[in-house]
């Protein structure tokens, strides 16, 4: 136990500063990936080839290739492509990205996916009277999506969302590989200066647990609240 | 773009698609076997045997597989009296150790996946075979099984897919697979766009392949005929 000790001694707080990142890469690579199947959803759903095309090979080629071989992409390409476009606007210097901007903008377009998937299948098994309603009322786009749209889907994509935190939560074990000290890298580095793995992964797991509970009990209250009426 | 280094890179990581590959098999043959296990206890009416079936699968299904396989490769080996035993041989190689993680954690979704498809067989099926006199043991190994696996196909060639990309994993335990040499030959040449397009457009195939089995299999073993 004394292993675990705030303070000096122990690794209880280097381990809670490490959670708090872990969460902190979870919520922000969730963010990005809903920005990204905020652009791709309705790509996924255009009536025009062309576009529909592009939508389609981001879901697959990113849900097709292993996480781990994206973030690499990332780790050791991302400086190289931001001091390719700078040098386009003419700065020559050597640019490092953060290790956290990295790995969110990784797990986040991993999970950018399954978001865009999940938003694809909602707007899909919404009712289309309700579309056609909105358009007979003379409801403008934006309001239709926002308001009639956007509260009902919602609804059905809460439960498939919950899955997708999951896979990104777990996925940021990943980013442990680019050295962002979260709960896998601190957990490794914790291992190897007290020589004792078995305790600080089993730690890691508990963890990793105990964050998978607490989600699930705080989107299980969520989902309740969208569903209300049904 | 550097075409020579994708035209040379690519034999090596074709070679290293082999590792990918045993390893993907190897873990799924004995997934499905502890998988079909655990979904069994699932089922039983034994409250005690239940819960150890649900936290199997609930404890391998919320941690992240890096954390199983590093519990697996560098915790077991810190217990001096494993080092002593037979299992020894098995847990000092990389190999097998990521074979047990992957076979785990396969195992603990392949569960899930059977349980919920036993579940949704109709009692009427089951009815039918008892008023025909046909024992239990019978009707189990051989309706509800075959009806189960023709019910999860679709489901367990996702986790199949997913499995596939977990096993990129075993590179954080020094075993050369596709991730791990494409890792090695990005570092080398700091070249990670070529190298991505040439690795990622294997494991693409690979999904491509797996997704047409299993369309072909949930085809062939459809109940409308």
């Amino acid at each position: 136990m004394e292993l675990l000790a705030f303070g000096k001694t122990g690794w209880g707080d280097e381990l809670f500063y490490a959670t708090l990142m872990t969460i902190a890469v979870s919520v922000t690579a969730m963010l990005i990936g809903f920005f990204f199947a905020l652009i791709f959803t309705p790509l996924k759903l255009s009536k025009y080839k062309s576009l529909n095309l592009i939508g389609i090979f981001y879901t697959t080629v990113i849900r097709g290739v292993p996480e781990l071989l994206v973030i690499y992409l990332f780790f050791f390409g991302g400086s190289g492509a931001i001091m390719y476009v700078a040098s386009i606007f003419g700065y020559f210097e050597y640019i490092e990205i953060n290790a956290f901007i990295t790995g969110s903008m990784a797990i986040g377009i991993i999970s950018g996916a399954y978001s865009t998937e999940v938003f694809r299948g909602a707007i899909q098994s919404i009712d289309k009277g309700q579309f056609e309603a909105a358009k007979v009322l003379g409801v403008s786009k934006f309001v239709q999506f926002y308001k009639i749209i956007l509260p009902q889907m919602l609804r059905l994509a809460i439960p498939n969302l919950s899955n997708v935190w999951q896979i990104t939560l777990k996925d940021t074990s990943l980013i442990s590989v680019t050295g962002l000290v979260e709960i896998m890298r601190q957990s490794y580095v914790a291992a190897g200066s007290t020589r004792d793995p078995l305790f600080f992964y089993s730690f890691a797991a508990v963890l990793y647990l105990l964050l998978t509970y607490l989600s699930m009990k705080l989107i299980n209250k969520l989902e309740a609240r969208y569903s209300r009426g049904y | 773009m550097d075409f020579d280094l994708m035209f040379t890179s690519f034999p090596k990581l074709l070679s290293a698609t082999l590792i990918t590959l045993k390893l993907l098999s190897v873990s799924l043959i004995i997934g499905m076997f502890l998988g079909l296990f655990f979904a069994i206890l699932r089922l039983n009416k034994n409250k005690i045997i239940n819960k150890f079936a649900y936290g199997y699968s609930y404890v391998f299904r919320g941690t992240p597989l890096l954390v199983q396989i590093f519990i697996i490769y560098f915790g077991l080996g810190q217990i001096e009296y494993l080092r002593t035993t037979f299992l020894w041989e098995i847990l000092k190689e990389p190999y097998w150790c990521a074979i047990i993680a992957f076979a785990l954690n396969t195992g603990a979704y392949t569960s899930e996946i059977l349980r919920s498809a036993f579940q949704t067989i109709k009692p009427g099926i089951i009815e039918a075979g008892k008023s025909l006199g046909i024992s239990s043991k019978i009707i189990f190994y051989k309706i509800q099984i075959p009806i189960a696996i023709r019910q999860s196909l679709p489901a367990y060639g996702n986790e199949i897919i997913l499995m596939m990309k977990g096993t990129s994993l075993a590179s954080t335990v020094t075993l050369m697979d596709l991730t791990g040499v494409a890792k090695y030959i990005i570092s080398t040449t700091f070249k990670p766009i070529e190298v991505f397009i040439v690795a990622g457009g294997i494991y693409l195939f690979m999904t491509f392949i797996i997704h047409n089995i299993i369309k072909y299999l949930e085809k062939k073993y459809s109940f409308q005929q």
